[in-house]
Formats: structure tokens, C-alpha cells, sequence
């Protein structure tokens, strides 16, 4: 088992970036950073095998999804495939009371928290909102537009500190997610503003998945990500976002920190999106397929299972356990979307106010009544 | 309920209206699996793979690769119970076509999309429209209001007018246009209104045929024509009889081809375009290409006489560099380049493109060789990305692989000279004083006589022609 060394001058160790399990499924022991923070994990053979059937079945759903869209049954899917580890890695660094706040890609975060994984499928479908109780799950629902959910997080952190709910190792902690191509928009960088002024309980966790739809990592930034965090006045680090352990070790801390009063921190989860950017989208067109073949090297899944097998913490029938469990939960995800009944055109007046208005009830009844005109309706 | 399912292409990206078949990887009589993929697909965003929806056995595949199918409209059929005999005759529909026999009009309430699917006909007699499929704008029929006569409910589908408009009958009481109704205020753009006003037209008089039985501006205008038509019998002219529509087929205007024409006219009509011809001996460059061949710089790079036209065309720009400009009439100035973007007009199943390989002149000639090679094939495979059309500086386009000895090319927007490269034929032809058999080709080079004069335009083509007759003693006293 190596040591992880830290380079002169750098907050980041050699290679660029935290990492505790390498590609080859090699465990690195810790990995300290110039700033003297050290990062390891301490699992037990049960967590680290509830860890992998966790990335592999996200990933088995996920697939179901893209599938689905291209029989029709879907509107669209923002795939996950590539960025497993970044999302298992930090939703299960979560702690109970920590509120999350995803982009359109976070099924996997979604599933860390508990979410049936049917959930986010009535809004790909266009059969409802795609909402669920952010409070019962401490997962708001999912943001589409690119980086506001950022500003939401950073309202909610302060609300946290208002609260009086920071300061203490079981305080509350907040995450927003959001990709490389979102640091370039103004409610990121609005947001990095604010929670540094305000020291809010926030950690900010940007997938780096190196593309923006189309556009590559070199059109938003000419410096690392992670650094942008310095001239906000927060820390800022990159850590390898398709090795889980080392994802949740960086995201557990930086949550600890901003539990216990130290303010934000930015994580730059450096990973590849291995499929498109949506179900729209063609990356054939921008990416050249020996750099897909490369990153196919580094996947988040293979690596975990490498080291599992040499660890003898898992063995065949284990991984077949899990792919047919997998594969089980995909098939029962199918039939049940297929079986998302469409709604009623009236329910377009149900979730307008909480308690009801005037206006609305009246435009309800109009509108009953105006479908009840037609004949064979259900009126 | 019914065990043959017809798959229908669906809306593969938000919005779009059709997708054409790139290739089949399932055929009739193959057992798939669920999510096995079954057709490649392209549409205006993306070329992707689509899993099949249910396992089973294909028992019809309705369109051949390189067909544009409509979105909702099916592409394969699958039995999903394979094996078990077929339901001798279930109650009320008339029963499955056999499996075997992909009958044209193969039984039609049977395997119909499943009700209550997207795309299938749903409970009340609506069309479910979730996802996927988008709004239907072929057949959408509307449900009949209660208390309205149902009777042509049909004709919310037939947006065609009727033949000869005699229907059209000012006077008559309005009966029920589509299906929708008139029983409230008659349906109209406000234009619409306006231009009725004009002409003197009582919309309430006028049958609808727009969306929801709404009166279009043409209702209004066959309105005001019919009286005066009524017994002319148009359709029964014989000259018309013959030449109906069903003997044309009409193409949509879109994609390469739109983009193409509106290059085609946009050049044809800005830049004045003057064309000459040169015949020339190119048994030399044949030759020399044969030496190219065997030399081991260029070993397994494919060696075409383009090559060498390519080559002559970088060589003349050196010594005449004002032919490789363009004209910026916003800015008034004639902009020369140093560099030449080379493009080449590539026949794809698509249309026509001219990508282009950047800064060809700095290539040396296997580079070039090189470029060229990738720059077709990619061209073929529909693969060329929007950087490689744009920012061409001169062009070659190569007729002669359609057997043909020249032709008068456009110019390319933007730029001010294209060579067409014709056919090589064995011809007789005066060599050394004696007639002898000679490998000849024409050249016709097409430039913007708003900045090459015919001197400059025909020093030019001398030049590509002295190469092309002598490339190494040429290439030697040039350089």
C-alpha cells in the first residue's frame, strides 16, 4: 500500500488530485495536502461492498433510463454513466440532517438519499413536476436550469446558520452540485460570493465532467477549477471523482468543516462523462474517441471491483448477486414507468397555491367544464 | 392484448419530426432481446442506437436503411410471444396477419400500436400523447362536442380543399366545418378578419379548413372566387387529368439541399462569375503518380491524380496570390489571404459539401495526400464537423469522377476562384509533332471577375495547366 505524497507548493498532492484507490484498484493508504489535511477512509468490508452495489446499481438504472428514452418513453435523460463514484462518493458522505441540492443529474446522489428511483421519472416523462418533499429526503427536487440551484443552497445554508444550527460536530451542512460549465455562470459565482463573505455551511461540488454540452474544459477556465475557490476566500480542492473512497473522504470533511463553523469549501470532482450530455445530444461530434477509450481505463466500477477481488472482500457469486439485484430493480423501474398513468388535464390547478384561490378554483371549474363539453369524456 | 407489437420511431430529441434509418442490425426472423439494439437512427442532433422495447421475434421491418421515416410512424414489428400458436381468431378484430406473410396492409386493428401506449389510441377515444411522440399533426382528431352533429368528423383531416372549390357556397348556412364547431363566434386571425372585411366576405359564411375550423386567408380568398367558378369544371380538363399529383413526388426543401441552393444563389447572383476551359496532356502527371506510388514516403497513402491537381492549384495561388481573396463588400476591401483553406466539393448521400483542409499550402504533399483522403471519407460517412466547411478560401471540385470532361462551377460564398477537374480519357492528341494516344483532361476554372481580371484568371489556369502537363519539370524551375 503506497503513501500518498503531497507536492512542494501545491494544496494538492502529486497526480493532481486526492485519490485513495487508483484505476488498478490499488488502495493508497492517505493522502496528505501541502496544507497539512489528511484524507483516508476506514470502512469495513460490509461498506465497502454496500459502496460498490451501490455504484453498480445506479449505474444498471441509469441505463434502464437511456433505454427508455429511445423507445419513446421518455422525454429526455441526462445519463450519469462515468460519474458513479462522484455521486455515490459524496451522497454517502452526507449525513442525515445535510440538505442537498442536485442539478438534473444527480440520480445517484438521489439514490444515496433514499429517493425510490422512480421519482424523477413523472418530469423526464412529462407526467408530473418531477417533485418529491425536499424536506422528508433533504434532497430538493431537481434544478434544470444551469447553476441557480447553487443560490438556493447558498440561501439555505444561511438560513442554516441563522438557525443557529453550525458550529457543532452533528450540525447542519449543505451541498450543491453542479458541473464545470456552470462555474462560468453568474449565480455560481454569486454564490461563492456570498457563502465566502457570510461563512456558510455550504460545500460546493462541481462534477467536473470536463464538457459543457459541447463546449470542453479549456472554454471555461484557464486554471484549475478547484482554485477559483482562493479568490472567493474559501479553500478549494480536486479530488479524483471516479474513485469513491477518496470522494468520500473529501466531501465527509469538507461537510464536517462546514458543520462546524469553518465555512464553504469547493470540490472539483474530476471525472468524465462517459455518455452524452443528454438523450439530445451527440458527443461524437466534439469528442474524439481516444480520449473516451482513455477514461474508459479510469471507470469508477472496475476499479472498486480490482480491489475488492485482490482484497478477498468480495467474491464471484458476490458481483453476480449484485448485477442480477441490479438488473431486478431496472426491469421493476421499466414496468412502473410504463405504467405512470398520464395525468388529468385539470391537475394542471392542483399545485398552484397551497391553500387554494378564488381565481383559480373559478378558472377550474371553467376549465371541468369546458372539457365536460366533449363527448366520451370521463366528466 | 395483442401479441405482435409495432415499435414506432420515436422523438429522439425534443422535438423532432423525423429520423432517417442509418442501418438495420436486427433482420426479419431474428430472436431479440429487450433493450438489444436494433436500428442506428439519425435525426437533426444525433446518430444513435435504439434498444428494442420488447423481446421477442422480428416479424416486419417497415422501412430499408436510408429512409426518412416520421416520427410516430412504425419502423419494425416484433412478436413477443414467438413460438406459441397465433389466437385463432380473437373476438372482435380481425385477426393477426400471419407472422410469415409481411403483407403491405398486414391487419390493421390487430397490431396496431397497443392502446393506451404513447402514440396508441387511449380510453375516450383520444390520441395519448405523453412524451416522445409529440403532438400528432397528421391526424389529430378532436372530440366531437356534445349536442353537435358528428357526422364529418373527418374532415379535420383533409386540410386538401375540395377539388375545383365548388363547394364553397357563400349564401349557404355554415354546417359543422372539422368537427369543431360553430356554434359560438366564428374562428379567425384578426388578419384574416381584416381581409374579409376588405373583399366583402361574411366569414360566418365561410367553411374553415385551418387548425380547429378556424377561416384561413385562402378560405376567404376561395370564398370571394367561387361564385364566379361554380360551373366551371375544371378538374375535368384532360390536360390536367394526366398530369395529376400522383405522378409527382414532392420533395421537402431542407437540410444540404436547402443549405446548398441557398449558397448556389446567393453566389450565382453576387459574385459575376466568368469561366474558362483548358484541355490539357496530363499523361506526365499520371506517370509521375506512378512513381509517387512506389516510392516509401508515400507507402500506404492512397495517391489520386486530385492529388496533383490539388498540388498545382497551391503552386499557381504562390505565384499568383490575389486569386486566392475574397470580396468584403460591407467593409470595401478586396481581403487576400496568405493561407489557402482547400476545399473540395464532396457527392454525399446527403447533398453536396466543399469541407475543406486548412492551410493546405503548408502541407508537404504526402500531408496533403493525407488530408485529402480523410477529408472524403469522412465526408462519406456524413461525419464532417462545421469546422471543416467553413472558412474555405478556393476550391477544386472533381466532375471527373462522374465521367463527365468539365462543367462551369459557383463559386463557394466567400471565395473568388473554383477549378473543376474533369474526366482523364485516352485521346489523340498532338504530341512532338505526331499524333499519339494521350492521357487529357479538361480544366474549367470559374473565378469573381470583380477581382480577377481574365489576364490574372487565365495565368492562373495556364499555370495549374503547365503542371499538370510537366509536374516535375514545372515543380523544378518554380521553386
Amino acid at each position: 500500500m503506497a503513501k500518498g505524497e503531497s507536492v512542494a507548493g501545491s494544496d494538492i498532492p502529486a497526480g493532481g488530485f486526492v485519490q485513495l484507490l487508483t484505476p488498478d484498484g490499488e488502495r493508497v493508504d492517505t493522502v496528505t495536502t501541502a496544507d497539512g489535511t489528511t484524507y483516508s477512509v476506514d470502512f469495513t468490508d460490509e461498506e465497502y461492498r454496500g459502496l460498490y452495489r451501490d455504484l453498480v446499481t445506479v449505474r444498471r438504472l441509469d441505463s434502464e433510463a437511456v433505454a427508455l428514452q429511445r423507445q419513446g418513453e421518455l422525454g429526455i435523460w441526462a445519463s450519469l454513466l462515468g460519474q458513479e463514484a462522484a455521486q455515490v462518493g459524496s451522497g454517502r458522505a452526507l449525513r442525515p440532517q445535510d440538505m442537498a441540492f442536485p442539478t438534473y443529474r444527480e440520480h445517484g446522489v438521489l439514490y444515496c438519499r433514499g429517493i425510490d428511483p422512480i421519482m424523477p421519472f413523472g418530469l423526464f416523462r412529462g407526467v408530473d413536476q418531477g417533485g418529491w418533499d425536499p424536506n422528508e429526503f433533504k434532497f430538493n427536487t431537481y434544478t434544470i436550469v444551469i447553476g441557480s440551484q447553487t443560490l438556493h443552497a447558498t440561501g439555505y445554508a444561511m438560513g442554516v446558520t441563522m438557525d443557529g444550527k453550525t458550529g457543532s460536530a452533528d450540525g447542519e451542512a449543505v451541498i450543491a452540485y453542479f458541473g464545470d460549465g456552470a462555474t462560468s455562470q453568474g449565480e455560481v459565482n454569486e454564490s461563492f460570493v456570498w457563502s465566502g463573505v457570510f461563512n456558510a455551511p455550504i460545500v460546493f461540488f462541481c462534477q467536473n465532467n470536463q464538457y459543457a454540452i459541447s463546449e470542453p474544459l479549456e472554454r471555461q477556465t484557464r486554471v484549475p477549477l478547484y482554485r477559483r475557490a482562493g479568490g472567493y476566500g474559501f479553500p478549494g480542492i480536486r479530488v479524483d471523482g471516479n474513485d469513491v473512497l477518496a470522494t468520500y473522504a473529501v466531501t465527509r470533511a469538507a461537510l464536517d468543516n462546514a458543520r462546524n463553523g469553518q465555512g464553504p469549501t469547493l470540490i472539483e470532482a474530476y471525472t468524465y462523462r462517459m455518455g452524452a450530455h443528454t438523450s439530445s445530444d451527440d458527443p461524437t461530434r466534439y469528442r474524439i474517441a481516444s480520449e473516451v477509450e482513455a477514461w474508459k481505463a479510469k471507470d469508477p466500477i472496475s476499479r472498486l471491483k480490482a480491489f475488492l477481488s485482490k482484497q478477498k472482500i468480495a467474491k464471484k457469486d458476490f458481483f453476480a448477486e449484485v448485477d442480477a439485484e441490479a438488473n431486478k430493480q431496472a426491469l421493476d423501474l421499466r414496468e412502473r414507468v410504463l405504467a405512470m398513468p398520464d395525468p388529468q388535464p385539470v391537475t394542471l390547478f392542483d399545485n398552484v397555491y397551497p391553500n387554494g384561490s378564488p381565481e383559480i378554483d373559478a378558472q377550474r371549474t371553467a376549465f371541468t367544464e369546458y372539457q365536460a363539453s366533449f363527448e366520451g369524456s370521463a366528466h | 392484448m395483442s401479441r405482435i407489437k409495432k415499435f414506432n420511431l420515436p422523438d429522439l430529441g425534443e422535438g423532432l419530426t423525423e429520423g432517417e434509418i442509418l442501418a438495420w442490425l436486427v433482420k426479419v426472423g431474428d430472436t431479440i432481446e429487450l433493450n438489444q439494439p436494433i436500428v442506428e437512427v439519425e435525426t437533426a442532433k444525433a446518430a444513435v442506437e435504439i434498444p428494442a422495447k420488447w423481446g421477442g421475434v422480428v416479424t416486419r421491418i417497415f422501412h430499408e436503411a436510408g429512409t426518412v421515416v416520421e416520427v410516430g410512424h412504425p419502423i419494425i414489428a416484433i412478436d413477443t410471444e414467438p413460438g406459441s400458436p397465433l389466437p385463432d381468431s380473437p373476438a372482435p378484430a380481425p385477426a393477426a396477419a400471419p407472422v410469415s406473410a409481411p403483407a403491405p396492409a398486414a391487419a390493421p386493428a390487430a397490431d396496431e400500436a397497443e392502446a393506451g401506449l404513447i402514440g396508441g389510441p387511449a380510453p375516450g377515444g383520444r390520441t395519448a400523447v405523453l412524451v416522445g411522440y409529440g403532438p400528432r399533426t397528421t391526424s389529430a382528431t378532436r372530440r366531437p362536442r356534445i349536442g353537435t352533429p358528428t357526422a364529418p368528423t373527418t374532415a379535420a383531416t383533409a386540410p386538401t380543399p375540395p377539388p375545383a372549390a365548388t363547394e364553397v357556397r357563400p349564401a349557404e348556412p355554415v354546417g359543422p366545418a372539422n368537427g369543431a364547431v360553430r356554434t359560438g363566434p366564428v374562428l379567425a386571425k384578426p388578419p384574416v378578419r381584416k381581409l374579409a372585411r376588405d373583399l366583402g366576405v361574411d366569414l360566418a359564411a365561410v367553411k374553415g379548413t385551418g387548425p380547429s375550423g378556424s377561416v384561413t386567408r385562402e378560405d376567404v380568398h376561395l370564398a370571394v372566387a367561387a361564385p364566379a367558378q361554380k360551373p366551371a369544371p375544371v378538374a375535368a380538363s384532360p390536360a390536367t387529368a394526366v398530369f395529376d399529383a400522383s405522378r409527382e413526388q414532392r420533395i421537402p426543401i431542407k437540410g444540404v439541399r436547402k443549405l446548398t441552393a441557398e449558397n448556389m444563389v446567393a453566389s450565382a447572383f453576387t459574385a459575376p462569375h466568368v469561366t474558362e476551359f483548358l484541355t490539357v496532356d496530363v499523361t506526365r502527371t499520371m506517370k509521375t503518380l506512378e512513381k509517387l506510388r512506389k516510392r516509401r514516403e508515400f507507402e500506404g497513402v492512397r495517391i489520386s491524380p486530385l492529388l496533383l491537381v490539388a498540388k498545382a492549384v497551391l503552386l499557381a495561388v504562390k505565384r499568383h496570390p490575389m486569386v486566392n481573396s475574397s470580396w468584403s463588400g460591407a467593409t470595401g476591401e478586396i481581403v487576400v489571404k496568405d493561407y489557402v483553406n482547400l476545399g473540395i466539393a464532396a457527392a454525399t448521400e446527403r447533398g453536396l459539401i466543399v469541407p475543406n483542409v486548412k492551410d493546405a499550402g503548408r502541407l508537404t504533399l504526402r500531408e496533403l495526400a493525407e488530408a485529402l483522403n480523410e477529408l472524403v471519407r469522412t465526408a462519406k460517412s456524413g461525419k464532417t464537423p462545421p469546422a471543416d466547411m467553413s472558412g474555405g478560401t478556393l476550391s477544386i471540385t472533381n466532375v471527373g469522377v462522374f465521367g463527365i470532361d468539365t462543367g462551369t462551377p459557383i463559386l463557394p460564398p466567400g471565395e473568388s476562384a473554383i477549378l473543376a477537374f474533369g474526366a482523364i480519357r485516352p485521346t489523340p492528341w498532338v504530341h512532338k509533332g505526331k499524333i499519339r494516344i494521350r492521357e487529357v483532361t479538361t480544366l474549367g476554372l470559374s473565378f469573381d471577375h470583380r477581382i480577377i481580371d481574365g489576364e490574372l484568371g487565365s495565368r492562373f489556369l495556364r499555370d495549374i495547366g503547365s503542371f499538370l502537363e510537366d509536374p516535375e519539370g514545372t515543380l523544378l524551375s518554380w521553386t
